[in-house]
C-alpha cells in the first residue's frame, strides 16, 4: 500500500540531488537545471500532501500550478541572464563571474 | 497493486535521471536526462491522481523549459567544456547527504494526519473552479499573469542588441 511517506521520501531524495547539483557545479546552465529538479521535488511533495491529507480540497495542486508558473518565469529570466553574460565575458563559469564578491 | 508497481518504476527512473543530470560530464546528455526526470515526475503526478497537473508538467516543463535549456546550451558552447564541479564538491556532497538523512528520519518518524484517499476522479473542472472563483485564487492568478508579462519584457530587454 502506497503511503504519504513514500512520496515524501522520493521528494526529499530528488531535492537532495538537486541541492548537490546547484551548489557544486560551475556551469550556470547546469545550476539552473538542478534548480528545476528541486522545484519538481517540491511539487511532488505538495501534490502528495494534497492527495493524502486534504483529498477533496486540491489546495496542493493549486499551489503546484503556481510553482510551475514561477519556475517557468525563473528559467526564462535565468537563461536570458546567462546568455547576456556569455555575450559579454565569453564564459558562464560561475566561479569566474565574481564581480560582486568581496 | 498496479499503482504501486508504476510508482516504484517511476520513482527509480526519476532518481536515476536526476543523478544523471548531476553526474554526467556531457551537458547536452544531462539536459536530455532532465527531460526524462520531468516525464517521470509527470507520471508520479498521475499515480497521485493529479491528471491535469501531469498534462501541465509535460506541456510546460518538457515542452518549454527543456527546449529553452537546450537552446541556452547550444548558444553558449557549453558542451565543449563539460559539466565541471567547483572546489566545494565534497562538503556539498556531505551536506546534501546529511539533509537527505535528516529529512528521511523526520518523515518516517512523524505521525502524518493522512487519510485513506478516496477513489480518483478527474480534477480539471474542480481545479478551474478553485482557480477562477471569487472565493478561490483569482487574485494570485491575475498576479501570475502580470509576473509572466514582466518576465517576457525582462527577457526581451536583457537579450536585445545594444
Amino acid at each position: 500500500m502506497l503511503g504519504l511517506e513514500h512520496f515524501l521520501i522520493l521528494s526529499a531524495a530528488l531535492f537532495a540531488i538537486g541541492l548537490y547539483g546547484a551548489l557544486s557545479k560551475r556551469s550556470a546552465v547546469v545550476i539552473l537545471m538542478s534548480i528545476e529538479i528541486m522545484l519538481g521535488a517540491v511539487s511532488v511533495a505538495m501534490v502528495a500532501f494534497s492527495r493524502y491529507v486534504v483529498p477533496t480540497l486540491l489546495t496542493g495542486q493549486v499551489f503546484t500550478i503556481f510553482i510551475i508558473v514561477v519556475a517557468a518565469a525563473e528559467a526564462t529570466l535565468g537563461l536570458a541572464i546567462v546568455i547576456a553574460i556569455y555575450r559579454r565575458r565569453q564564459t558562464i563559469d560561475v566561479s569566474k563571474i565574481d564581480l560582486l564578491k568581496w | 497493486m498496479a499503482l504501486e508497481i508504476a510508482f516504484w518504476i517511476l520513482a527509480a527512473l526519476a532518481v536515476t535521471s536526476a543523478l544523471a543530470v548531476v553526474y554526467l560530464r556531457n551537458i547536452f546528455r544531462a539536459a536530455l536526462c532532465l527531460i526524462v526526470c520531468f516525464v517521470s515526475i509527470a507520471g508520479i503526478f498521475i499515480t497521485l491522481s493529479a491528471d491535469f497537473l501531469a498534462a501541465v508538467q509535460i506541456l510546460i516543463n518538457v515542452g518549454a523549459i527543456a527546449i529553452l535549456i537546450i537552446l541556452a546550451i547550444m548558444l553558449t558552447r557549453e558542451v565543449e567544456r563539460g559539466s565541471l564541479s567547483n572546489k566545494l564538491q565534497l562538503p556539498v556532497l556531505v551536506s546534501a547527504a546529511a539533509f537527505l538523512g535528516v529529512a528521511v528520519y523526520a518523515i518516517s518518524n512523524t505521525a502524518w494526519p493522512a487519510v485513506i484517499p478516496p477513489e480518483a476522479g478527474p480534477t480539471t473542472a474542480e481545479l478551474a473552479g478553485k482557480l477562477f472563483s471569487q472565493t478561490g485564487y483569482i487574485l494570485p492568478v491575475e498576479i501570475a499573469a502580470v509576473l509572466l508579462l514582466a518576465t517576457i519584457i525582462g527577457a526581451i530587454v536583457l537579450m536585445r542588441e545594444k
